[in-house]
């Protein structure tokens, strides 16, 4: 199943997992114990999360630490960044134009 | 040039609004100017490489200003500001759509608010505008640019942890 980052954050739970292992690798039973929900439900949040490529699996003994791909999370930067581009290559052309408005009007 | 100025970019997901700030060096009546008139919004209006082209505008309570965003290869996509309110030298509020090139809305696509507010002070004018949508649906609609529905972020809270990234 491809997903991609947007539907990672698109939960808030899956969000709040984020933010909690953003901090420190974390097993499942310590992320679900932040959680009034199920151990499933979490470790369900986990599969998408992992499936989305933004968490990745350690393997410590017996134990699986989940960490967080920080690499990942900046293809949201990047589209985010696109929207802001748009506009500030608006605005700049709103300045070149003030510019030149205001010479001639100086003329 | 545009250096040092303010620019301010926030998504809200919660309100379901964008909200830009921006500062211009130049006095009030220029920046309204440029703002109001069609001949100049065409100039700047159209990120590049897209151009703004009016074909009609009609700047009073109640008219609409309609336009079509050319692409690089000549595509057009039309839109309408429809002006709900006019404050001369102060607010504009209007309503946008895209339509066809006979300033038609179709009823399913997204429409949205837009509240600009100038202000003057210290030789430069302040710009603030608040995009505001019916549905959280139409403000993903018109920034996912690709990415589909359900990208539901609280963005305000994710830039905070893309600055600390960032560094």
């Amino acid at each position: 199943m491809r997903r991609d980052i947007f539907q990672a954050i698109a939960d808030p739970t899956r969000r709040a997992i984020i933010a909690l292992i953003a901090l420190q690798a974390m097993t499942p039973n310590a992320i679900a114990e932040n959680f009034n929900s199920t151990r499933q439900a979490v470790s369900k949040h986990l599969r998408i999360l992992t499936e989305c490529e933004l968490v990745k699996q350690q393997h410590q003994g017996r134990e699986i630490f989940y960490s967080l791909e920080i690499e990942k999370m900046k293809e949201i930067d990047k589209w985010l960044e696109q929207f802001r581009e748009i506009w500030e290559t608006r605005f700049n052309q709103l300045d070149d134009l003030l510019t030149t408005i205001k010479n001639k009007k100086n003329e | 040039m545009s250096n040092h100025l303010l620019f301010d970019f926030v998504v809200n997901k919660e309100e379901k609004t964008i909200h830009i700030k921006r500062e211009f060096n130049a006095n009030l009546e220029l920046v309204w100017q440029a703002w109001t008139t069609a001949e100049l919004l065409d100039q700047w209006w159209g990120p590049k490489p897209w151009k703004a082209q009016t074909k009609t505008m009609d700047f009073r309570e109640g008219g609409f200003w309609l336009y079509a965003m050319v692409g690089p290869q000549g595509e057009k996509h039309w839109s309408r500001s429809d002006y709900i309110s006019i404050e001369h030298g102060k607010s504009i509020t209007h309503k946008d759509s895209f339509c066809d090139e006979n300033g038609t809305s179709s009823p399913s696509a997204p429409q949205n608010v837009w509240r600009n507010d100038f202000s003057e002070k210290e030789n430069k004018v302040h710009v603030d505008i608040l995009l505001s949508f019916d549905a959280l649906s139409d403000l993903e609609t018109l920034i996912s640019m690709g990415f589909k529905e359900g990208m539901t972020t609280d963005f305000n809270q994710l830039d905070a942890l893309l600055l600390t990234m960032n560094k």
